[in-house]
């Protein structure tokens, strides 16, 4: 799913990265717990938090998630928006809360990650 | 740096800054995808990279991480001073944390980093003397 149609989809707004709107995601997790995002998340992934810290960038960088979408209408600070824009990670901020804005994506056709293997086996990569 | 080592750095990481909390990770990948390493292999070195290194920023006073590439494999050797861990046993069990609020509100702190550094190594060693520090031995191989 490219990136500017999870911007409409949940109607964000764009923080970081509006050159970078064109790129696709592959999966989403939703998470506000780092480890459990480090643990369980898979590359060239949409990452879903309400966590605004500079550690979502951090952690998008270590985990390769291309893009964050802030929930239930938080924004980033000043130095996770700063350092996003230096990484190139794309973040949008969402008024919807974490269950709608994973069911609606999820509707559109971007899967989780315990089916993201399928999606591999299907495109033979 | 031996004979055998392809790369060798030291990184130190400071407790409780925050701000500056995986910098060394994120430095290490830059240097393996530099090297050359396969990314998957990248992938699972920066993830027990940046879960040792927020140990140190979350629960010790300094640390340092000595990064190691040889031709078989990636070593990294964290040393910590700190307050040590009492019960080893009991801090690889996953969900087991004696994190604060301050630290869970972070997004950390979930008793999930050492077992996800285990998981992602092919060998892990771990050592602790209560008050002193922590020591961590992580090898992945190529």
């Amino acid at each position: 799913m490219k990136l500017e149609a999870v911007r409409d989809i949940l109607g964000c707004r764009v923080i970081a990265g509006e050159d970078r709107l064109g790129d696709v995601v592959r999966v989403g997790c939703g998470s506000d717990l780092m480890s459990d995002v480090l643990a369980f998340i898979k590359p060239n992934a949409l990452l879903l938090t309400g966590l605004t810290n500079i550690q979502t960038v951090r952690t998008a960088e270590i985990a390769e998630v291309i893009a964050i979408v802030y929930v239930r209408g938080k924004v980033p600070d000043k130095e996770a928006a700063n350092l996003a824009r230096e990484k190139g990670i794309v973040l949008l901020a969402t008024g919807l809360p974490m269950y709608e804005s994973c069911g609606k994506l999820y509707a559109a056709g971007l899967v989780g990650g315990s089916e993201f293997q399928e999606v591999l086996t299907h495109d033979g990569r | 740096m031996t004979d055998d080592d392809l790369f060798c750095q030291t990184f130190d990481v400071l407790g409780g800054d925050f701000l500056n909390a995986g910098r060394a990770s994120t430095g290490i990948k830059a240097i393996l995808r530099e090297i050359g390493v396969e990314p998957s292999v990248i992938r699972r070195v920066a993830i027990a990279a940046y879960e040792a290194e927020m140990n140190v920023v979350l629960y010790a006073r300094k640390g340092a991480m000595k990064l190691r590439v040889t031709p078989k494999d990636v070593r990294i050797a964290v040393e910590d001073e700190g307050e040590g861990i009492p019960d080893i046993e009991l801090a690889m069990q996953e969900g087991y944390s004696t994190a604060s609020e301050e630290i869970r509100e972070m997004g950390f702190g979930a008793g999930m980093g050492l077992p996800n550094i285990k998981k992602n190594a092919d060998e892990f060693s771990i050592s602790s003397v209560p008050g002193r520090g922590t020591t961590l031995g992580i090898r992945i191989g190529l």
